[in-house]
């Protein structure tokens, strides 16, 4: 059971929901973007660019799957380049989505009702994004169900001990799962805005998609326990998903991929980025639709102070990467941190070392963490800089391995680029659609902050 | 349509073919095809047709006669032609098995000089070249053009008709020309007649000139090839006083000198040279005695890599260090005026070592050098007692030696005094590779007529009326001699594609029978040759055995006398420039054979160019850096070239390989390199002082396969000196940490019971010739990527020979590592192939299976080795159809998204198993020889079974030199190496 909590006025920085708003004026303004609200011209010009962006995407496919993944800059020693960085990158980016959803409503962090709408959107696009590159990257992507396990005629399985299938398998499960939480939690919201519907249209559409919702106290008691359930089935997904993806390295011989750190820095890496992302998103969200009310500077607050929390387990992995490459007294671990220091692409670790470890040391100033604009700075760069921490795990470690004879260079072609930008334009028109359409912040959830809604027990 | 022809509408043709059936059937149409009427009816557009479609019966014989028209418009538009028999193997040729290749015997030519070889047919198309075991100069192994010859058969760019002017003509047509040509020219004995070939050692085709001149005693025969021996040649005569062929018996040489001859990579006898070499410094268990070399190089060459001691100098100062040798030695001549002080230290050391084996030491001078260098050199033979021991002399080699610069500086003064009537150029490409002070090409259209015989339609051919295209090699029949004089008679392995003509076949032009064909001009000229004996017999034994029995040349013996001066120069002239051959594609002649120009050089691991090498100081000094591009300029002629820096070139000296920059040879070698020749003058063939260098402000990409050539202080190639193999004979193996067993997470409980495939390769026996690739590519149809992949970093090659270099820039020492698939008995591809498209075998081979591949490429990534190859976009030429016969019908062929590696040659251990199988025996050893084994001219590379105690593998294995690859990974490589030894002299170590 949610506790509906007694709306707190001066905890932190500022309340979780500014002055003056009741039942009818929550779901009002959540609901009026939907339904009331006319298409401005921003929202048309933004999802016309992102829309543009996303033909580089189709472009990039069409001509990778015409001639091959050659367009694109891999060769032998790097056999991997923008699709995993990609693939790591926007998976990571995901799961702050999760996280928000899952375990902050399993740790009853009330606050997160404002932004775990946004956040679990962010994520099933993200997935999205990121399902795409295992396919793309393959030489022969036709073939990318034989990674499947499926019964067949020629009474072959996939390869269980290679983290590729694992992949499969956790990725699989984790877009399963966050799309089934995302839509079930939208239900109530769906059902409030076939309600508050005028047109017809609008009527039938949220009226199917409410899946017949009343608002029935048993209604609640079953969403209750499924939210729960859900929340209870995506905890682990957010560790163990960017966990299997870091085995992927991790599991190979390949200096500077076979680390046991890997995995909690991967997962913290992962939250990390998300949380900047969502930081990258709301913050003009709640700028452009006047819900400065409902996303409010204590939710910025608060997400700023998980960024530098990540941020700074990040570090840490950074620092143990360092300090094993000189402990495992082995020669391919000592060059390879020097070479990826010191080497062809050392401008690229230091980028990310100013990214992620310099830039959000910011956050631990209260000044900083309640100035917006500052706070969208330091969310793209942390963006930016978990984008070259996977370029360089996957291109610093395969380009100087083990024979020098080997050694060869990376460099990106356009169409590693206009894939790589591609997904991004999916990603922002996926985002520009889901704010035009659906409520964007949960109605009900912010309703239960009210204090209208609060339940006085007796103190015992 | 008109009034005349209505009697040959459809109805009456209709009438003539209902009257005809069967056989008749056909005759009538040819009948009918034969008048006029019809064949104007055939080409019309649209014949009347309309009205047949009304009636039932008219349009199933319109459809029918569409149908005979169709055949009969090819009739129609060609000449008759000639009734050739063509049948199914319904009863198959003895010894046919569909399946299985044949092998016959033939050989390789390279300016003249022949090496035997055997080729591998699979139902009439000859698909991979293998070495002829039997034969002196191949003893089995091949040298890296040899292989790549196969697919200059099947080029399509080769010339495929005969043109006059551009045009397609007939050779019929063509010796009706010619006829009247020599019936002008009858009167006067031929004056007006040029013969321009190359180097010929063919006995055949020598007797064939040799009538020819008889008939028209004027005709003058010019040779000239670019790379032909001229200095090795000009210096026998020098020393000998006439033409002699010099032997070098390595296999009885301890200490060798090299000055600036690369014997093991490309003289003629290169194969059997190193093998001769490295049987001397075979290093095996308490057998621990070596030769030892001293090179003497102007660039860096596989002999100086494989040197004991090196001494890189600017080409115009060996001849000074040859005279200061041969004073020291007492051959003669003078101590000259100055000798650089670091070579004073060492010469001493050299002199004793070659005294102290005297009979038992070899000096060599290469072609690079001046005739006088070539001729002391044979003086310090001489003096050092080697003649009859390490080196032997024997008549020529060639059926009639020239001063093959002269030969051509007179054909071009003849061009200029108008005196050429008739040019027959038969083969080379003198337009391309002549000198450039000869203005050839300006001056060849001062003969009236200009007839071309040659493989490509190339920039000679341009400048001719006349070109016929000539048959390949393994199209013709023909014979040639070997570097000792051993004659092989060459058979054709299937029939012209393109209707070429061999020089045999083509100068029965100048005959009363002018069709007669090369195969009987060559039985009637050895019928002539060995009367008294069954002829028949005879001549089927020395087809089948690739050489005529005893044809060696006996040796001779000849007294060197040091030459009266040796004209030197002490580098006073500025930069200098050395030409050199392509070790591949020679003079350019394999300029578009794509398997040659991806194959990455030796020394510079270039491909796809040519380049000015200069040495890392002397780029420094000129500030320039690899892939600038500078202008070279040497005697008003100038070039472009894009500069590579190498290690161990000389200081102040420009190594530049010749055969690039092509015009005309094909799509592959257009437009590849620089051309080298346009610097070349016939004053100055092999090197030139007084060279200006400039730097242009651009840069040209060089497609390197190796870009990183330390080892980074890691043991990858071990070796030592052989005096601390004696002291410690397990220093290879202490190199590293052996990894205990049961480190990994997997059960290691597998067995290998039966067979226990493993491969040993000896890097002290390894000279780096790449042969082995080659081999490779051509066994197992591997692709060719193109220059701009290769920069990519995308090339194919299943085995690799890796370059790294130890010391000093300026000399280091090198060290090649051939790298194939370790087949790692915990092999970390296996594990992260998400679809089991990589597995082991029983017989611990790693396999690939490409049909199950995807194409994650994660097994490329986890591979130590980085021994496999990714098709990241379609190489695979699946269109040329002439590329297609190439192809090895046993090994599958891979289009895009699969990862592909070496396999150890499976379909020949294939082969091998089921034939020992269905003999109920184990595989012998010996039995399965893959394609890199067979090719090595230094047997550095052996596969057997790891499982029988007598294979050759297993013992290479149990020697303490043998140690693994990145064996302290775990990965128990199945693939291991044996460390390098070396044979330094210590006086000069000490000092």
């Amino acid at each position: 059971m949610i506790e509906p909590v007694e709306l707190p006025t001066k905890i932190g920085i500022g309340p979780l929901l500014g002055p003056g708003q009741n039942l009818a004026s929550v779901s009002d303004k959540i609901s009026g973007v939907v339904l009331n609200r006319k298409t401005t011209l921003g929202w048309i010009a933004g999802l016309f660019v992102s829309f543009m962006l996303m033909q580089g995407l189709l472009l990039g496919a069409g001509v990778l799957f015409l001639k091959g993944v050659g367009v694109w800059g891999i060769n032998i020693p790097i056999g991997w380049g923008f699709a995993i960085v990609n693939f790591v990158w926007w998976i990571g980016i995901g799961h702050a989505g999760t996280l928000i959803s899952a375990i902050l409503l399993l740790l009853n962090q009330s606050w997160r009702n404002s932004i775990n709408r946004f956040a679990e959107a962010m994520t099933m696009f993200a997935v999205a994004c990121a399902g795409m590159f295992p396919v793309l990257h393959m030489g022969r992507p036709w073939l990318a169900y034989w990674l499947f396990p499926y019964p067949n005629t020629m009474n072959i399985w996939p390869q269980f001990r290679s983290p590729l299938v694992w992949d499969v398998f956790a990725v699989s499960t984790y877009a399963t799962i966050s799309l089934v939480f995302w839509y079930v939690g939208l239900i109530p919201d769906l059902a409030t805005l076939r309600d508050k519907a005028t047109k017809r249209f609008h009527q039938v559409t949220f009226g199917a998609l409410a899946l017949g919702w009343r608002g029935s106290a048993m209604h609640w008691v079953r969403y209750e326990q499924a939210s729960l359930l859900l929340a209870g089935l995506a905890t682990p997904l957010v560790v163990s998903v960017h966990t299997i993806v870091s085995f992927d390295f991790a599991v190979s011989i390949v200096p500077g991929w076979h680390t046991t750190i890997f995995p909690p820095y991967f997962v913290a890496g992962a939250i990390y980025s998300g949380f900047a992302m969502v930081l990258t998103l709301m913050i003009p969200v709640r700028q452009f639709y006047g819900l400065k009310d409902l996303i409010t500077v204590r939710h910025l607050n608060n997400m700023a102070k998980v960024t530098l929390a990540t941020g700074l387990v990040v570090a840490y992995g950074y620092m143990m990467e360092l300090f094993f490459s000189f402990y495992s007294a082995s020669t391919y671990e000592g060059f390879m941190m020097h070479n990826r220091m010191f080497g062809p692409y050392g401008g690229f670790y230091w980028a990310l070392i100013t990214c992620n470890i310099v830039t959000p040391q910011f956050l631990w100033s209260k000044r900083v963490r309640t100035n917006v604009p500052i706070l969208f700075v330091i969310s793209l760069i942390v963006n930016v800089g978990m984008w070259l921490e996977r370029f360089v795990i996957v291109v610093t470690s395969l380009h100087r391995d083990f024979l020098p004879s080997s050694w060869g260079m990376y460099y990106p072609t356009v169409w590693d680029f206009a894939v790589f930008f591609g997904t991004i334009g999916l990603f922002l028109t996926l985002i520009f659609l889901f704010i035009r359409v659906l409520p964007m912040i949960s109605i009900f959830e912010i309703r239960m902050l009210l204090p209208a809604q609060r339940v006085k027990e007796p103190v015992k | 349509m008109s009034e005349q022809n209505e009697n040959l509408n459809l109805i009456s043709i209709r009438a003539r073919l209902d009257n005809a059936r069967g056989k008749n059937y056909w005759r009538t149409l040819d009948e009918l095809a034969g008048t006029e009427g019809f064949q104007d009816f055939l080409h019309r557009e649209f014949p009347r047709q309309a009205s047949e479609w009304e009636d039932v019966e008219g349009r199933r014989n319109f459809l029918k006669l569409m149908g005979a028209s169709l055949a009969l418009g090819g009739l129609s538009a060609c000449t008759k032609q000639p009734t050739e028999v063509i049948m199914p193997y319904v009863n198959a040729p003895e010894a046919l098995v569909p399946g299985k290749p044949l092998f016959y015997a033939t050989a390789f030519t390279l300016s003249g000089v022949a090496a035997g070889v055997l080729v591998e047919s699979h139902m009439g198309r000859p698909t991979k070249i293998e070495g002829n075991p039997e034969h002196p100069a191949s003893l089995g192994a091949t040298d890296v053009m040899t292989q790549a010859s196969v697919l200059n058969l099947y080029d399509p760019d080769r010339s495929q008709t005969l043109n006059f002017l551009g045009e397609i003509r007939s050779y019929s047509s063509f010796l009706a020309v010619f006829k009247e040509a020599l019936a002008a020219q009858l009167p006067k004995a031929g004056a007006g007649i040029r013969i321009l070939t190359e180097t010929i050692t063919s006995p055949s085709l020598a007797s064939q000139m040799k009538d020819l001149m008889t008939a028209l005693p004027s005709v003058k025969w010019v040779q000239y090839e670019p790379l032909g021996g001229h200095s090795t040649r000009a210096g026998s005569k020098l020393a000998f006083g006439s033409y002699a062929n010099t032997i070098y018996h390595f296999d009885q040489a301890d200490v060798i000198l090299s000055v600036d001859s690369d014997f093991l990579g490309s003289s003629p006898a290169s194969v059997r040279y190193a093998r001769d070499f490295s049987d001397k410094r075979r290093v095996r268990g308490s057998q621990t005695s070596m030769n030892r070399l001293y090179a003497v190089e102007t660039t860096p060459t596989n002999t100086g890599a494989k040197a004991d001691h090196r001494f890189a100098m600017p080409p115009s100062q060996v001849a000074t260090f040859v005279r200061s040798l041969a004073a020291q030695l007492g051959a003669g001549g003078d101590v000259p005026p100055t000798g650089r002080e670091t070579q004073t230290r060492w010469i001493g050391a050299l002199v004793k070592d070659l005294q102290a084996h005297s009979g038992a030491s070899l000096v060599i001078a290469g072609e690079g050098q001046t005739p006088e260098v070539h001729a002391l050199v044979h003086a310090i033979n001489s003096t050092l007692g080697n003649v009859g021991k390490t080196v032997t002399f024997t008549d020529p080699i060639e059926a009639n030696p020239v001063d093959q610069i002269e030969s051509l500086r007179d054909l071009v003064h003849d061009l200029d005094a108008g005196a050429v009537e008739l040019l027959v150029i038969l083969g080379g490409n003198p337009v391309f590779n002549a000198p450039a002070d000869f203005y050839l090409k300006d001056k060849l259209a001062k003969a009236k007529l200009r007839v071309r015989l040659g493989l490509y339609e190339d920039e000679t051919s341009d400048l001719c009326q006349w070109h016929i295209p000539e048959a390949h090699a393994l199209e013709s029949w023909g014979d040639a001699r070997s570097y000792d004089g051993t004659v092989t008679i060459m058979q054709p392995l299937i029939a012209p594609l393109y209707q070429g003509r061999s020089m045999n076949d083509f100068l029965n032009a100048f005959t009363e029978t002018p069709e007669k064909s090369g195969y009987d001009t060559i039985r009637d000229y050895w019928t002539k040759q060995k009367p008294g004996v069954d002829f028949e017999q005879w001549w089927k034994h020395s087809v089948h055995d690739g050489m005529v029995a005893d044809s060696a040349l006996p040796s001779k013996t000849l007294a060197a006398k040091a030459p009266a001066a040796v004209p030197t120069d002490n580098g006073t002239g500025g930069l200098e420039i050395s030409f050199h051959a392509d070790p591949y594609i020679y003079d350019g002649r394999f300029a578009n054979n794509g398997w040659l120009q991806e194959l990455p050089r030796p020394m510079s691991r270039l491909t796809w160019d040519n380049a000015a090498l200069i040495s890392p100081a002397t780029a420094q000094k000129l500030e320039v850096e690899t892939e600038d591009r500078v202008e070279l300029k040497l005697g008003g002629h100038s070039v472009w070239a894009a500069v590579l820096v190498q290690p161990g070139q000389p200081d102040n000296s420009v190594a530049v390989h010749l055969g690039f920059g092509r015009t005309r040879s094909g799509r592959a070698g257009n437009g590849a390199g620089f051309d080298a020749f346009r610097l070349r003058t016939s004053y100055a063939p092999t090197f030139a002082t007084g060279l200006s260098f400039r730097k242009l402000n651009e840069k040209f990409p060089l497609a390197l396969t190796q870009h990183h050539s330390l080892m980074e202080g890691r043991a990858i190639v071990r070796s030592a000196p052989i005096s601390e193999y004696i002291r410690e004979p397990e220093f290879a193996q202490k190199m590293s940490e052996a990894p205990p067993k049961g480190l990994t997470i997997y059960p290691e409980s597998f067995t290998y019971t039966g067979y226990k495939w493993g491969m040993a390769i000896d890097q002290t026996a390894c000279i780096g010739c790449n042969a082995c690739a080659i081999a490779c590519q051509a066994e197992n149809n591997i692709a060719v990527v193109g220059k701009e992949q290769v920069i990519h970093g995308r090339e194919m090659h299943w085995i690799r020979v890796d370059r790294y270099y130890e010391g000093s820039a300026d000399n280091p020492a090198v060290h090649f590592q051939p790298v194939p698939c370790m087949h790692c008995e915990n092999a970390p591809c296996e594990v992260v192939c998400p679809v089991a498209a990589t597995v082991h075998d029983q017989d611990g081979l790693n396999s690939m299976v490409y049909n199950r591949c995807v194409g994650t490429r994660y097994c490329s990534n986890n591979c130590p080795y980085k021994v496999r190859r990714f098709n990241f976009l379609l190489f695979t030429d699946w269109e040329t159809e002439s590329v297609k016969l190439q192809k090895n019908p046993d090994v599958t062929v891979r289009s895009r998204g699969v990862m592909e590696k070496c396999t150890y040659c499976i379909q020949r251990i294939n082969y091998a198993k089921i034939a020992a199988e269905k003999d109920d025996r184990k595989v012998r050893d010996g039995e399965i020889v893959t394609a890199c084994e067979a090719v090595c001219p230094t047997h550095a590379i052996t596969f057997g079974d790891e499982n029988d105690p007598n294979s050759r593998v297993r013992k290479l294995k149990d020697e303490k030199l043998n140690y693994g690859l990145l064996a302290d990974l775990n990965t128990r490589p199945r693939t291991t190496y044996l460390a390098s030894l070396r044979n330094p002299n210590p006086e000069i170590e000490a000092s």
